[in-house]
C-alpha cells in the first residue's frame, strides 16, 4: 500500500521548481548554515520586556521545540521568526536574511517559503477544507484548476483528510481543523514550518497523529519545523532539539536524550510537571492572609 | 483641585488618542486605496461583496423607502392642501427624497445592515487569527478582505439610494393618486417640472455616494482595530453603527451647505 507522504514527496519537487520559476527567491544558503538563526533578541510590548537577550538557532532538516510556561515569550519568538513582530534589539535571520532589512514585499517573498500552523487553525471560514488548503496555490501560483485540485488531494491525504475536502471548517473537531491546517501550511511545501502550540487541547489519538504528522512532513519536505509547546512528553519523541525558555531567556537547551537526562532544576521540574521550582505556580501576590485581610485590595 | 486634575488628565488622554485613532484611521484609508488595483484583479471577491452589501440590503431598502415615501405623501398632501397645492405632492415628495431622505435614509439603513455585518466579519477574522494566517501566507488582508469590502460599500450604496427614492416616490404615488386621489397627470408634470437633473439628481447621488465611502470605511477600519475578543468585536460594531450615524448627518449638512444654496 502506497504511504500517504508518497505522493508529497513526488509532486513536491515539481510543484518547489514550478513555484521558484514564477516567485522571484533569494538565493538560498549553503546547507550548513543555520535556517533561522537569532541573536541577542530582545522585545518589548511597550514597558514590559517579553524576550531578553536570546540565542536560538535551527539548523536546516531539524524540528527544534521552544518550551516554556505560559506567557514566557515563547508566541513571541515564533511572530519574530515570521516577520509579525520586529525585534527592539538583536537580529534574526531566516535562511542569512535579516528580517528587520526586508522591505515589505521582500518579507512576503520569504513567507511563501514559510508554513505556519496557528493554535487554532485560523481556518477561513467562508471557504471549505478544499479551499482552504487551495489558498496559497490558488494566490501565489498559477497552476491549471485540476493541478490544484490534485495537489489538494494530495496534502489532504496527507494528513489523512482527503474526505473530508467538501466540509466547512465548522463541521471539523479540533484536531481535524488542525489537520487541515497543516495541510494549507504545506501548500507550498515550505523550506521552514512553525507550529504555534500544536498539542493544545487535542485528544490522545489526535496528540500522537498530529505528532507524527509533523516529524513525517518535515522529513518528507526535506523542510525545517519549529515548534511552540508544553507538551513534553510528545515533543521529546519527534523532536531533535529543545529550547526552554523562562522569563525571556533560554535558560537550559539540549537533544531530547540530554534534557530527560538533565538536573537542571528549570528543566526537572518542566519534565516532572512539579508545582514548585523555579517556575512559581503564584502570579506575584501579597501573601493570601494580607490578601483576605483586606490589604491591597483593589 | 485632586479631582480637576484628574478629570483634565482622562480628557487629555482622551483627546490624544482620538487624535492617534484619528491619524490611524486616515493611514489606514490611504492603504486601502493603495491596495484597491490588487483587490480589484480578483474582481470575484468585491463582486461578492456587492452582493453581501448591496443585494442583501435590498429588502430592507425597498420596504423603508415605500413606507417613507407612504408618510411623505400623506403629510405632503395635508399641508399642501391648506394652501390649495395639493398638485403639488409630488414635487415635495421627489425633492425631499431626493435631496435629502433618499441618501441620509439609505446611508443610515446601510450603516445598520451591511455595515455592522463588515464590522463583525471582519472582527471575527481577526479574533479568529484568520487575518494573520493570511498575512503569514504572504497574503495581504487589505487586498483580499479589506478593499473588497470597502468597494463592495462604496458601490452599492449609491445605487441603493437610488432605489430608496424610487420607492419613495411610488409610495407617494400610492397614497395620493390610489388612494386620496390627486390629479395622477399633475402628480408626476409636476414632479417633472420641478425636479433639476444636475442640481437634484446628481447632489443626491454625490451625497449617497460620499456616505458610501464614509460608513464603508468606518465599519472596514473598526473591524480591523478591534480588540480581538468578544467584547471588543461587539463593541466594535455598536462603534460602527454610531459612528456612522453621526457622521452620515454631520456630512449630510456639510454637503447640502455647499450644493444647495437656492436656486432664482
Amino acid at each position: 500500500m502506497q504511504h500517504p507522504l508518497q505522493g508529497i514527496r513526488i509532486v513536491s519537487g515539481t510543484l518547489a521548481s514550478f513555484v521558484e520559476s514564477v516567485v522571484p527567491l533569494p538565493v538560498t544558503e549553503p546547507a550548513d548554515t543555520p535556517l533561522v538563526c537569532l541573536r541577542n533578541v530582545r522585545f518589548a510590548y511597550g514597558e514590559r520586556e517579553i524576550l531578553r537577550g536570546i540565542d536560538l538557532s535551527v539548523r536546516r532538516g531539524q524540528v527544534v521545540a521552544i518550551m516554556g510556561g505560559s506567557g514566557c515569550g515563547k508566541t513571541t519568538l515564533l511572530r519574530l521568526i515570521g516577520g509579525q513582530l520586529r525585534a527592539s534589539a538583536g537580529s534574526v535571520q531566516v535562511d542569512g536574511q535579516d528580517l528587520a532589512r526586508l522591505s515589505r514585499d521582500d518579507l512576503y517573498a520569504l513567507r511563501r517559503r514559510m508554513g505556519m500552523l496557528f493554535q487554532f487553525g485560523a481556518l477561513f471560514t467562508d471557504m471549505s477544507v478544499f479551499d482552504n488548503v487551495a489558498f496559497p496555490l490558488r494566490e501565489h501560483t498559477d497552476l491549471p484548476p485540476e493541478l490544484v485540485r490534485d495537489l489538494v488531494r494530495l496534502k489532504l491525504n496527507a494528513v489523512g483528510l482527503r474526505g473530508a475536502e467538501g466540509l466547512s471548517p465548522a463541521e471539523l473537531s479540533g484536531g481535524m481543523a488542525r489537520r487541515v491546517a497543516l495541510a494549507r501550511a504545506i501548500a507550498l511545501d515550505p523550506m521552514l514550518i512553525m507550529y504555534d502550540e500544536p498539542f493544545a487541547g487535542l485528544d490522545p489519538i489526535s496528540l500522537g497523529v498530529i505528532g507524527q504528522l509533523i516529524r513525517r512532513l518535515n522529513d518528507a519536505l526535506g523542510a525545517s519545523s519549529i515548534m511552540v509547546t508544553h507538551d513534553i512528553h510528545e515533543s521529546l519523541e519527534i523532536v531533535d532539539y529543545v529550547y526552554f525558555v523562562s522569563e525571556g531567556r533560554i535558560v537550559a537547551q539540549g537533544t531530547p536524550d540530554e534534557i530527560r537526562a538533565s538536573t537542571d532544576p528549570f528543566v526537572h521540574q518542566f519534565v516532572h510537571a512539579e508545582a514548585d521550582g523555579p517556575v512559581p505556580f503564584h502570579y506575584p501576590a501579597a501573601p493570601l492572609a494580607a490578601s483576605l485581610l483586606g490589604e491591597g485590595a483593589p | 483641585m485632586k479631582r480637576v486634575a484628574e478629570l483634565l488628565r482622562r480628557i487629555g488622554a482622551r483627546v490624544v488618542d482620538g487624535v492617534w485613532r484619528l491619524g490611524f484611521a486616515a493611514r489606514f484609508f490611504a492603504l486601502v486605496l493603495l491596495y484597491s488595483g490588487q483587490s480589484f484583479r480578483r474582481l470575484h471577491l468585491t463582486l461578492r461583496e456587492l452582493w453581501f452589501s448591496g443585494v442583501l440590503s435590498l429588502l430592507i431598502i425597498l420596504v423603508s423607502g415605500l413606507f417613507v415615501g407612504l408618510v411623505l405623501g400623506l403629510q405632503g398632501y395635508e399641508i399642501l392642501q391648506r394652501f390649495g397645492s395639493s398638485e403639488a405632492t409630488g414635487t415635495m415628495v421627489a425633492l425631499s427624497l431626493l435631496r435629502e431622505l433618499g441618501p441620509v435614509l439609505a446611508g443610515l439603513l446601510f450603516a445598520a445592515r451591511a455595515g455592522s455585518a463588515v464590522t463583525a466579519e471582519i472582527g471575527l477574522m481577526k479574533t479568529t487569527e484568520q487575518l494573520t494566517a493570511m498575512d503569514m501566507m504572504a497574503v495581504s488582508p487589505f487586498a483580499r478582505v479589506v478593499a473588497p469590502r470597502f468597494w463592495g460599500g462604496v458601490i452599492s450604496m449609491p445605487l441603493l439610494a437610488a432605489l430608496f427614492s424610487a420607492m419613495g416616490i411610488l409610495g407617494g404615488w400610492l397614497i395620493s393618486v390610489v388612494f386620496i386621489g390627486i390629479d395622477e397627470g399633475a402628480y408626476w408634470s409636476q414632479m417633472q417640472a420641478a425636479v433639476d437633473f444636475r442640481y437634484d439628481v446628481v447632489n443626491g447621488v454625490i451625497k449617497s455616494f460620499v456616505f458610501g465611502v464614509a460608513v464603508s470605511l468606518i465599519a472596514v477600519f473598526e473591524g480591523y482595530d478591534c480588540a480581538p475578543t468578544a467584547e471588543g468585536v461587539s463593541r466594535a460594531i455598536t462603534r460602527t453603527v454610531v459612528s456612522s450615524a453621526l457622521t452620515i448627518l454631520a456630512l449630510d449638512f456639510v454637503l447640502t451647505s455647499f450644493m444647495f444654496r437656492g436656486q432664482s
